[in-house]
């Protein structure tokens, strides 16, 4: 591609009528990331070379983060064994599902909710700030194009070692750039994760899930219709931002050139983005808009294709009317560029004007490019020339589908051999101790340091936030009605075995859910895994998809869409397989939502779920030995479906006063933060193995704080759904007891998990 | 859209008459480009009471509200400094005469900024001295009762409160601060800590005339133990529509 002019020159554009001419110029489609039997398929395609602007457009479309190149395949589990969708009407029916900006579901009421996860990883380890900032701003304009208010975020983390150098760049660079992205744009942050393992030292996780309500008849597709309907490009102007960004920065991973990469990241602009949300949601309401795309990965090619394949039309757009920043652009920049916070929205001729004013009253610029043709031709015009006619479906969704070989990697065995029976057991006395050296332990220690930087009050709906089991929005003030949303996933339990680990992190999100009395409805996930041309990697990815599309049909809760993020490693060493899965559940009412916080001393308190031995990829066996190996714990989803069946009514009919899920650290930690968030201690004993009954990682299990006179009720609602009940004691005092055990204060507790990320972050 | 004034629960247009005896007190809520909690503002009025009436920053007019509130946000993306834009906003022309004027006002946090960048209240706000922008519930007193504001409060009352900011750090000249401990314009001060460094714990301040009050925590998201840390914050928005009903 042709060097970028100096300002004032005109560089000379290679046109179809060039293209044609000169079939043997040589393309740099090896450096934009394209093999050569792709560049071919193009050349095929076009039944001529592709010119310079059309080889940009394919190469950001068809890099494995838009076309799924590699994953595609796999992912058709989702839909093949999705859930019978329910009967409509009910909550939990799915609107739009995958394919789709993000999926929409049912929720009652008249209301819909459309929620999505989407990786930001590449970016965030180049330039942690705007990296994180740019992945909130993206996730929440893909919800913002499905004609939905997005309501909060969310934001899943995962760092290299807490005490790594380069994680005292990494974390607060992108704590902060979440910060200042999503308090500016007002959007409460209700929770995510933070875990932190050495195979994430070269390759940060931010994961960042945006949810959004709408009434149903605000539901848009992103399609162009009706020829001679404007395109109107509105929102931020166009800048050399994230050039190559799609095809450079998330397909090809890190080596000594990490330093080149740098202006492939994206800079935000909050206040543009709240600024566009109000804007568009504005115009949703006057009904201005006939189909809507937000710009993303990719740019205004991305924009452009979808639009145009999706409306089974054509489009014709002048590039010379996009608005610049740059002046020295050149189409294939313009193509590429990905400059944030800009939308694209179909309008009829007669809603121009309208459409104009209401941009200009939210001080938001807006152009019309080009319009919606019959042609079936995606064209393009720059300085009077053609630049761009191709069939805008063979851009959007007819790139390469590749069948990956995948093979179980040779080590798969010896790790699950290394079972962690033969790690040392701690005595009765040393239980305490050992509860107080995971609570220091970064992964579960206190996340004030984190969570206090975001902003979880703002829009007044925030019914539960971080630290807690899952965060909880009101949706619809009169009735109550709410959502709950929670995101999880366990990179260790997915590196002893993929398949289960995928089920796992869909188990607790799940369970966490379901924990706050809410009906786990749907699926979101974001798949995070190292190089797909990795024959182990293809098959921990397989594995894991095969398990999470198995475990949704089995919970009846539906994939409605996601994200996959591959060349996650840093030279040939991947990072743990790590499937992230968000859960959407429904409240009928918010008022009757579950806290983990404790809180009646006199209380009895109860085990819901059956313990086993489960400390394969244990934060036990992890934290206090360094030791990963064995199985992860097996996840028992007939026994989660139970477990969420007595949940849900029993917040309901208020027989529980407080739920805690019980995941990493087993039962000691989730006793130990629900006595700490409700200021109250707790004298518990154990039938059994105490070590193990307090460490194992079972699924399907949460800690309970029965509500006075509510013993009966909650035993009959456990024996119906034949899930099992253990009394574990009565809350009351300033100490956490295990009698025969131990005894540890809850200023002891504290001093353990306080100030701990401060210490190293602060 | 240029100007006439809707309704935050309908958007019908809402009728203005001036001049008339209130029986509902009518607050206005300005939304800057940026604003965030404005809807949040605007509940907590309705929840007190009072009428929510919204005011537009292009737009002059105040629509005869009886009382005004600039809420919290990141008007004008905070560029510049944080409501050094907004204070030449439109609105802020008619704003500014009727403050002074005796028109009750209160700014929360943004609007706190704002209120200083307007001169109706003395001080500055910079960055937190961590650095960091902190979301936490924090305990002030009420050091000043009988404004518009704080009437429902007495004095030595201590409240729950939600601070969210990265710039709440209050500054002052040592000459300002000690008027406005002698003349009694500390409206709420931090106890139990100070969380970003404020002059004298201060986490509000008045004007003498004690008609413009500027919070740094946002009352308005203390008002239900469902969404915030208890209902007391929500004195601060019955005081005013008494005020005026009464009056």
């Amino acid at each position: 591609m042709s060097a970028r002019a100096a300002p004032g020159t005109v560089p000379a554009a290679d046109t179809v009528a060039v293209a044609a001419a000169t079939p043997q110029r040589a393309q740099p489609y090896a450096e934009l990331g394209l093999t050569q039997e792709e560049y071919q398929r193009i050349r095929g395609l076009l039944a001529r070379r592709p010119t310079d602007p059309e080889l940009a457009l394919y190469s950001v479309m068809w890099s494995e983060h838009c076309s799924y190149k590699s994953s595609r395949r796999h992912l058709r589990r989702f839909a093949d064994k999705a859930p019978q969708v329910k009967v409509d009407g009910e909550a939990g029916t799915l609107l739009a599902g995958i394919g789709h900006n993000a999926g929409v579901v049912d929720i009652g009421q008249g209301y819909a909710v459309t929620f999505k996860i989407e990786s930001h990883n590449h970016p965030s380890y180049v330039e942690p700030f705007q990296g994180a900032a740019t992945g909130v701003g993206g996730i929440v304009r893909d919800i913002l194009a499905m004609g939905a208010r997005p309501v909060a975020v969310m934001d899943s983390l995962r760092f290299g070692p807490a005490d790594a150098p380069d994680t005292a760049r990494v974390l607060p660079g992108v704590v902060g750039g979440i910060s200042f992205y999503g308090n500016c744009l007002g959007l409460p942050n209700i929770g995510g994760e933070l875990a932190f393992d050495p195979c994430y030292a070269g390759n940060p996780l931010v994961n960042a899930l945006c949810v959004g309500v709408m009434r149903h008849e605000d539901l848009r597709f992103a399609a162009a219709r009706g020829a001679g309907n404007k395109v109107i490009l509105f929102g931020a102007r166009t800048g050399p931002d994230g050039i190559g960004g799609a095809s450079v920065l998330a397909s090809a991973s890190f080596g000594a050139g990490a330093a080149a990469k740098r202006p492939s990241v994206q800079v935000g602009d909050p206040f543009m983005e709240k600024l566009l949300v109000e804007c568009c949601l504005e115009l949703g309401a006057a009904g201005l808009l006939a189909g809507i795309q937000d710009l993303g990965a990719a740019g205004v090619s991305c924009a452009t294709a979808e639009l145009a394949a999706g409306g089974g039309s054509g489009m014709s757009v002048n590039l010379d009317l996009v608005p610049l920043r740059d002046t020295s652009l050149g189409p294939a920049e313009i193509l590429m560029s990905e400059s944030q916070e800009r939308m694209m929205a179909i309008v009829e001729p007669r809603h121009v004007e309208r459409f104009a004013a209401i941009c200009a009253r939210w001080d938001v610029p807006a152009t019309v490019i080009g319009e919606v043709t019959g042609t079936g031709r995606l064209e393009m015009t720059w300085r009077g020339e053609v630049v761009v006619d191709i069939a805008p479906e063979t851009a959007a969704s007819q790139g390469p589908v590749y069948d990956r070989p995948a093979v179980r990697p040779a080590g798969q065995d010896e790790l699950a051999a290394d079972v962690p029976d033969r790690l040392p057991r701690p005595a009765p006395a040393e239980l305490g101790g050992t509860l107080l050296a995971l609570l220091r332990w970064p992964d579960l220690a206190d996340k004030t340091w984190v969570t206090e930087q975001y902003d979880r009050h703002v829009l007044g709906d925030t019914v539960l936030a971080a630290p807690e089991n899952a965060g909880v929005i009101r949706v619809d003030e009169q009735t109550g009605l709410g959502v709950a949303l929670a995101t999880d996933g366990n990179g260790r339990y997915s590196r002893l075995d993929p398949y289960a680990g995928a089920q796992l992190a869909l188990a607790e999100a799940y369970r966490n859910v379901a924990a706050t009395g809410a009906r786990p409805v749907a699926v979101t996930n974001c798949l995070n895994f190292g190089s797909p041309e990795d024959p182990g990697v293809m098959w921990q990815f397989a594995e894991a998809v095969r398990g999470l599309a198995d475990g949704c049909a089995f919970l009846g809760t539906p994939v409605t869409g996601g994200n996959v993020s591959f060349y996650n490693q840093t030279g040939q060493v991947p990072i743990h397989p790590t499937p992230v899965v968000g859960v959407l559940g429904v409240l009928p009412d918010v008022r009757r939502r579950l806290s983990l916080r404790f809180r009646r001393a006199g209380a009895r308190l109860v085990l819901l779920g059956r313990t086993g031995e489960d400390f394969g990829g244990s934060a036990w066996a992890w934290a206090v030995h360094g030791h990963l190996g064995g199985r992860p714990p097996a996840a028992d989803l007939a026994a989660e479906r139970a477990l969420a069946a007595v949940l849900a009514p029993a917040a309901e009919d208020g027989l529980l006063a407080a739920a805690h899920d019980l995941s990493e650290g087993g039962l000691a930690v989730a006793l130990a933060e629900s006595c700490l968030a409700g200021a109250t201690g707790a004298r518990v004993s154990l039938p059994g193995d105490p070590f193990t009954l307090l460490f194992s990682e079972s699924p399907a299990r949460v800690v309970a704080e029965v509500a006075p006179g509510a013993d009966a009720a909650l035993a009959a609602l456990c024996e119906r759904h034949r899930v099992p009940l253990m009394d574990l004691g009565t809350l009351g005092g300033d100490r956490l007891e295990v009698a025969g055990c131990f005894a540890v204060t809850l200023d002891e507790l504290a001093t353990a998990r306080a100030g701990v990320l401060a210490a190293l972050f602060g | 859209m240029a100007g006439g004034a809707v309704c935050f629960d309908t958007g019908e247009p809402v009728a203005c008459v001036r001049g008339r005896t209130p029986v509902t007190a009518r607050v206005g809520v300005v939304t800057f480009p940026g604003s965030l909690d404005d809807r949040d503002a605007a509940r907590a009025v309705r929840r007190a009471g009072g009428q929510p009436v919204p005011l537009w920053h292009g737009d002059r007019d105040l629509h005869g509200v009886d009382a005004v509130i600039l809420p919290g946000g990141f008007s004008y993306g905070d560029y510049l400094r944080c409501g050094a834009i907004a204070r030449f906003a439109p609105v802020m022309a008619d704003l500014v005469p009727a403050a002074r004027a005796g028109l009750p006002v209160l700014g929360i946090c943004n609007g706190f900024q704002i209120l200083c960048e307007a001169h109706l209240l003395p001080g500055a706000l910079t960055h937190n001295t961590g650095l960091r922008f902190i979301d936490r519930e924090v305990r002030v007193r009420i050091e000043r009762d009988g404004t518009p504001w704080t009437g429902d409060y007495e004095r030595g009352q201590e409240i729950t409160v939600v601070l969210k900011s990265g710039q709440g750090h209050y500054l002052a000249d040592a000459a300002t601060l000690a008027r406005l401990e002698a003349e009694g314009q500390v409206v709420a001060r931090y106890t139990g800590g100070n969380p970003n460094g404020s002059a004298h714990d201060i986490a509000g301040v008045t004007n003498p005339a004690g008609n413009v009050v500027g919070l740094m925590p946002h009352p308005e998201h203390a008002i239900d133990p469902l969404t915030g840390p208890g209902s007391d914050g929500l004195g601060f928005f019955t005081s005013v529509t008494r005020a005026l009903v009464a009056r």
